[in-house]
């Protein structure tokens, strides 16, 4: 792979076309896609953009085989993602769960709009958070991260294929409507200069005794390919350190489970990224994320400016979720405030770690818009006293 | 005589040894099934086919079938219900230099996965699908499919199947298949034959494998032991190279119509794309 066609400057671009070239930057040469409302553009980008830099883009019959695609392109070595919307990314919901357990890097991208079901497809939601962290069957830990900005999403597209790399997982991008189809300037970093996580690759030769689920210290296996020499077998099925199916062994199933979650939630300082704006002796936090963040600024400056000492707490990562952050906080603050486009999902969360010591208040909205900034002011003010 | 067959001298390792993952053995499948025939028949034509085994990767979906891959010392992947193809398709153009082959059933394929089969077809995807088509699901006891022959009786149409089924090769024809061929499991030579040419074919191939599965749909169907079924299949089966896949409906107790009806050439979706590169 080179950098050849790969940009680098500034740029006026919408956060789907961002997304897109995040993902480029970050190494992408395949996209497995089906088109969507508000995702389509990440996907137009990436057709047009990919064969310029000996990429494949290939547009699947629908989300279900578009992220079987994607995980393909990954056991053939190549760095792959899928960009949908809420009803192809609950089409999707049983091949993460592939993903997860045969523990294949990988980038899905989730550009939120209004639901239940269709919804309102270009209207601004973020219904789909809960969805991210539980929305495949059974046991498991996720990564998802949540860009405010085209610059966001650029640099959380690039970090999500490094953490996914890392970590050996698909990684969640967790946008929306707002942020995907809004406007602005971003910096597109030298690709000579980006930093790129490489695939972990077996440390010896074919015929050494590799084992393909065997961990290394960081509770991560290193990843032979299709074609590497080392005739793997991978399969969904629960599996040993050989990748051989051991279906009715507790054990066996406990082993893996554990892995799979702990090497996500042992690792957990180093996936989560909040940002911090005036919480260090704030009587009420602002916990946001997504373009719900960016919009909390203006009512977070009324209640400042009416002399409430109010913080804003950024989830960029949003799951693994910061909660050794929030248990500290609520120790010190009033209450925290969680305005969300949905009717209270990452409030719960909020909640839980706050554990009955700040309380927790939850600014819901159905979907369709932002919120007015009014309602979260009053919120705010309402936490305060 | 008794002399020779005692002084019988045991190969330490079969010859296909190599290709298949001995401490996955014995198999999970039913006496009587065809699918250890039909994997036989699939290793040895990859033998015959000279391909580097270290470039072959097999995908299979769920299923009795789909536990082929598992037995196979290549790389190998059991994905979900119904997405072997769309997984191949990614590993197959994310690395243009592998071959890859399905190998699963006909529940899987062609219900759940129906959707994947016609579009990997229609695209012309440079993949080998091989289809063992039993009639019915096998893994969860014996339910109806969409092969199931109208009137067959399963453990979920058991006053007899209601509908119409899938004709498989008349199907993947009809989206634009390159190479399309039927067998059954007692065409162990001319499967072999046939699988050596639909691996070397660039292009869709498939090849749809009747399959005996005593235990479930033969039993429902008073259709004796898997010896009798071959037996069926001996003097029911009619080859016919070449001939109108539309013509090979397989019906209860009927003919079953088999041979290469396609084999074309025409540009792969890889082809097509690394045409179209700016």
């Amino acid at each position: 792979m080179t950098n050849e066609g790969v940009l680098k400057g500034s740029f006026f671009m919408d956060g789907d076309t961002a997304c897109a070239e995040g993902a480029i930057s970050a190494g992408c040469r395949f996209f497995g896609g089906y088109p969507i409302t508000p995702a389509t553009e990440v996907a137009e980008r990436a057709a047009k953009r990919l064969p310029q830099v000996g990429g494949v883009y290939i547009q699947m019959e629908d989300e279900i085989a578009s992220i079987a695609a994607v995980l393909g392109a990954s056991w053939s070595g190549k760095r792959s993602m899928t960009a949908t919307s809420g009803p192809g990314f609950s089409l999707m919901m049983e091949n993460l769960g592939l993903g997860i357990i045969t523990e294949t890097p990988c980038v899905i991208v989730n550009v939120q709009r209004a639901g239940p079901s269709t919804g309102m497809p270009t209207l601004v939601g973020q219904g789909d958070m809960m969805q991210a962290r539980w929305g495949s069957h059974g046991p498991y830990e996720i990564i998802a991260l949540a860009p405010s900005s085209p610059q966001e999403i650029f640099d959380l597209t690039l970090r999500a294929f490094n953490l996914a790399e890392q970590y050996r997982t698909p990684v969640l991008v967790m946008t929306d409507e707002s942020v995907g189809h809004m406007t602005e300037r971003v910096v597109i970093p030298d690709p000579d200069e980006v930093p790129i996580y490489p695939r972990r690759r077996p440390k010896s030769p074919p015929g050494n005794g590799y084992l393909p689920y065997a961990p290394a210290e960081d509770g991560v296996p290193d990843m032979a390919c299709a074609g590497d020499g080392y005739r793997i077998h991978i399969t969904g099925l629960t599996h040993d350190e050989r990748g051989y199916p051991d279906t009715v062994s507790v054990e066996t199933q406990h082993k893996m489970v554990s892995r799979l979650v702990s090497k996500i939630k042992d690792n957990s300082a180093d996936i989560i990224e909040v940002q911090e704006d005036l919480v260090d002796g704030a009587e009420v936090v602002v916990v946001a994320y997504g373009i719900s963040a960016r919009a909390a600024v203006r009512p977070i400056r009324m209640a400042r400016e009416a002399g409430v000492k109010v913080g804003l707490l950024k989830l960029v990562t949003v799951w693994p979720f910061a909660e050794e952050r929030i248990r500290a906080l609520a120790a010190d603050v009033k209450a925290f405030v969680v305005p969300e486009i949905n009717m209270g999902q990452i409030a719960l969360e909020v909640e839980r770690c706050a554990a009955g010591k700040a309380r927790t208040v939850t600014v819901t909205h159905a979907g369709g818009g932002l919120h007015d900034p009014d309602v979260v002011l009053e919120a705010i003010m309402g936490a305060a006293s | 005589m008794i002399e020779e067959l005692t002084n019988v001298r045991y190969a330490e390792q079969h010859p296909m040894d190599t290709l298949l993952r001995q401490d996955r053995l014995p198999h999970i499948w039913c006496s009587g099934c065809g699918l250890g025939t039909i994997l036989t028949c699939f290793v040895s034509a990859l033998g015959k086919s000279g391909l580097d085994p270290d470039k072959v990767a097999v995908v299979s979906g769920i299923g009795c079938t789909g536990r082929s891959a598992g037995y196979l010392n290549l790389d190998g992947f059991h994905t979900t219900h119904g997405r072997a193809i769309p997984f191949a398709t990614g590993l197959k153009l994310g690395n243009p230099d592998l071959k890859v082959v399905v190998i699963s059933g006909d529940g899987d394929l062609a219900a759940i996965g129906g959707n994947h089969l016609i579009h990997a077809a229609r695209r012309n995807m440079d993949i080998t699908v091989l289809c063992v088509n039993n009639f019915n699901y096998g893994m969860t006891s014996g339910q109806v499919a969409p092969t199931t022959p109208t009137d067959a009786r399963t453990s979920t149409s058991p006053y007899g199947c209601t509908e119409h089924p899938f004709n498989l090769p008349h199907l993947v024809a009809a989206c634009g298949a390159s190479y399309v061929a039927r067998w059954t499991a007692l065409h162990v030579r001319r499967l072999e034959r046939s699988l050596v040419e639909a691996i070397g074919k660039r292009g869709f191939s498939f090849v749809e494998v009747i399959s005996p599965c005593p235990t479930y749909y033969g039993r429902w169907n008073k259709m004796g032991s898997a010896l009798q079924q071959m037996h069926y299949y001996h003097d029911n089966s009619v080859i016919s190279h070449g001939s109108d896949p539309a013509d090979a409906d397989v019906d209860l107790g009927g003919e079953v119509i088999c041979g290469v009806f396609v084999d074309v050439d025409k540009p792969t979706c890889g082809d097509m794309i690394v045409r179209s590169q700016p």
